[in-house]
């Protein structure tokens, strides 16, 4: 597959914009939680379930895709929505709660929706597969080459939503894309105890469809390996399960004291982390300048400052507005 | 305008018909839903007028259809799913409350999920635990999903049509024994003149079966032609009562409730669903809540026990709401006087 510089400006604009986006979202949550942890507390109330480390599933993924294509994102949703290029601002501001949010703060960091670009996320495991199913089936009857992306965890890969949908898409030869970011835990159960094959990819074949799997969080392997999945989808060929073997940096919630992780891991995973691994290869292979690549970073962490001034300066809902928006 | 009498069936695969062929948009989706027609004929002669893409049978799959049905529906399509039995709600509950009934609400009102989920409910005919249950009170509780539940081809078809149209999740509920199969013994109150051309008509507004002035008997579905029957053995008796069927439940008709017994005084409400937690304590509680003087005496549940639904026909029957407890019923409430004047007469 041809590589397009744009393309990879991009991922890499991308990749970096979430990282910042999680790791200033790491230290916003602790705000009003000190010195006595209260989840329910603080400027981000809630759970928190953070992406650092999993860039690599998100923006070489979505490169693909347009604003019409439907993904549908995981209980870790922000490095995908950011991807897909849901709005920043009025996804920050309902993470904060507050009425300029993309729900006016009804949904919250799982639940954000953005029809504009077809972007959806759910707090159930496995829960986006069969929507995404969905939206295929919508396509393919409406004669458009629109494709559907359905993230999901190694862990729901053992979910029932998962195998049914799987054969629903191969069965109707949809154009659904799934893609598995195997970070390696279902919160605190590591894969090795919960799944009975070494990797999901295999499951495809089950179904009579592709599987790939891709090594080590390999961000271009990923953008190649998504691309051809894609325009086989949009050519009528039909479902491909992708596996991305990637890293969380974070516990699976802030907050989780991750005594289940070896001691260590995570600085052995940060060694090898996507961001500057993708970086160096596109300066050495020619794609882009060192000063391109600051430049890129000094915008993305632009735009995230930005959307979370705008999620600060928002008011909140007024309590009564609870009350509105559960039928159409 | 042309009529026949038609089964609730018929008016049901009618109604999705008209809708098909004015929308590119509809289809159905479920098991047994094409060549089978349905297997309480809901989409009967739909896959010979509209083949396989558009009347779509599907696997053993409700989490994914269902779901995949969520998906379509936010995708601008106006998808139809049957869950065959409600009984088999527990394998893909998740796809019908937590994306179903919610995702409007969760974009805040961006998104839209134009959807009917129709699904067949009630017992009476010894299909046992897991094949005879009513549980729209399960889906009626929880907020997002609009629930229909006619009780006769007319009704049935204005509805049908009115929720295919809705832009919001609709939970069809047909009652089996009312949908005139061949092989079940059938209710023919439920067969209505229904006229050919397409009509709507609106949620949330019950219809007065029988107007009365002595007792009023709230129900729905197959219950309403049980408390007809009551409501003629209490006319011979000089009981007048009023039979309001609901015919949605999401919205209720409270204005229509509260009227009547504003009037009467007294409540009877019939429910095939489980007494406890659900409709009639709904019902009691809104006439209550909408002034606490308007009931004359104790308001009375002739619901189903709060048992799982017994296979034996004895003991079916036996737990199974009928004519005769609702009349008992009445007579607790307002027997006694009317009773007396008879006597007297």
């Amino acid at each position: 597959m041809a590589k397009s510089v744009d393309d990879l400006k991009f991922i890499y604009e991308s990749m970096v914009k979430s990282r910042y986006y999680e790791d200033t979202m790491a230290v916003v949550y602790m705000e009003g939680k000190t010195p006595q942890f209260d989840i329910g507390a603080g400027t981000v109330p809630g759970e928190m379930h953070l992406s650092a480390g999993q860039e690599p599933c998100a923006a070489p993924v979505c490169v693909h895709l347009h604003a019409e294509d439907t993904v549908t994102a995981t209980h870790r949703p922000h490095h995908v929505a950011i991807a897909k290029g849901v709005d920043l601002n009025r996804m920050t501001a309902e993470i904060f709660g507050k009425a300029t949010g993309l729900a006016g703060g009804r949904g919250g960091h799982m639940h954000l929706l953005d029809p504009n670009v077809n972007f959806a996320c759910s707090g159930i495991i496995a829960e986006g597969a069969p929507p995404a199913v969905g939206a295929a089936l919508a396509s393919k009857m409406q004669g458009k080459d629109n494709v559907a992306v359905s993230y999901l965890g190694d862990g729901a890969a053992n979910q029932g939503a998962f195998h049914e949908s799987l054969n629903l898409a191969a069965l109707w030869k949809l154009p659904v894309i799934f893609v598995i970011e195997d970070n390696a835990y279902g919160i605190s159960v590591p894969k090795t105890a919960s799944t009975a094959i070494a990797h999901n990819s295999d499951r495809a074949a089950a179904y009579g469809m592709p599987g790939i799997h891709i090594a080590d969080n390999d961000t271009m392997k990923v953008y190649e390996a998504a691309g051809e999945a894609i325009a086989r989808a949009r050519a009528g060929e039909g479902p491909t399960l992708i596996e991305i073997e990637t890293y969380r940096y974070y516990g699976h919630f802030q907050g989780d004291a991750e005594a289940y992780r070896p001691a260590g891991e995570v600085d052995e995973l940060k060694a090898r982390d996507p961001i500057p691994r993708f970086r160096e290869q596109l300066i050495s292979e020619g794609y882009i300048t060192a000063d391109e690549a600051d430049a890129i970073e000094i915008k993305a962490k632009e735009a995230v400052d930005a959307a979370y001034a705008f999620a600060r300066e928002s008011d909140y809902p007024a309590p009564e507005e609870a009350l509105l928006k559960v039928f159409a | 305008m042309a009529t026949r009498n038609l089964t609730i069936s018929r008016a049901m695969s009618e109604a999705i018909a008209q809708e098909m062929r004015n929308d590119p948009n509809v289809f159905v989706m479920g098991e047994d839903v094409g060549t089978y027609g349905g297997i309480f004929g809901s989409t009967t002669g739909l896959f010979e007028e509209f083949g396989p893409e558009r009347i779509r049978d599907t696997p053993i799959s409700e989490t994914a259809f269902i779901g995949a049905a969520v998906g379509a529906a936010m995708s601008g399509m106006r998808p139809i799913a049957e869950l065959m039995f409600v009984d088999f709600f527990g394998v893909c509950m998740d796809a019908i409350y937590n994306l179903m009934a919610k995702n409007t609400y969760f974009s805040g009102g961006n998104c839209q999920v134009p959807m009917v989920l129709m699904m067949a409910t009630g017992g009476g005919y010894s299909d046992a635990g897991q094949h005879s249950q009513s549980l729209y009170a399960t889906f009626a509780h929880m907020p997002g999903m609009k629930v229909v539940v006619p009780s006769n081809a007319y009704d049935a078809k204005g509805l049908m049509t009115s929720a295919i149209r809705d832009n919001n999740p609709v939970v069809f509920m047909f009652h089996k024994g009312l949908q005139g199969l061949g092989w079940m013994a059938p209710v023919k109150e439920a067969i209505a003149n229904v006229p050919e051309e397409s009509y709507t008509l609106p949620f949330g507004e019950a219809a007065i079966s029988r107007a009365g002035k002595d007792v009023t008997i709230v129900s729905l579905g197959m219950m309403v032609h049980h408390a007809m029957r009551a409501a003629r053995q209490l006319a011979e008796e000089g009981i007048d009562a009023e039979v309001i069927d609901l015919r949605t439940l999401v919205p209720l008709d409270r204005d229509a409730i509260n009227r009547s017994v504003k009037k009467t005084g007294h409540l009877i409400v019939v429910d095939e669903d489980y007494s406890s937690f659900g409709l009639s304590a709904e019902v009691i509680a809104s006439v209550v809540e909408y002034d606490i003087q308007a009931l004359k005496s104790e308001p009375q549940r002739v619901a189903y026990p709060d048992i799982p639904i017994p296979y034996s026909r004895p003991m079916e029957q036996f737990a199974l709401p009928n004519a005769d407890k609702i009349v008992s019923a009445a007579h607790r409430v307002v027997g006694p006087v009317r009773q007396t004047v008879e006597t007297v007469s």
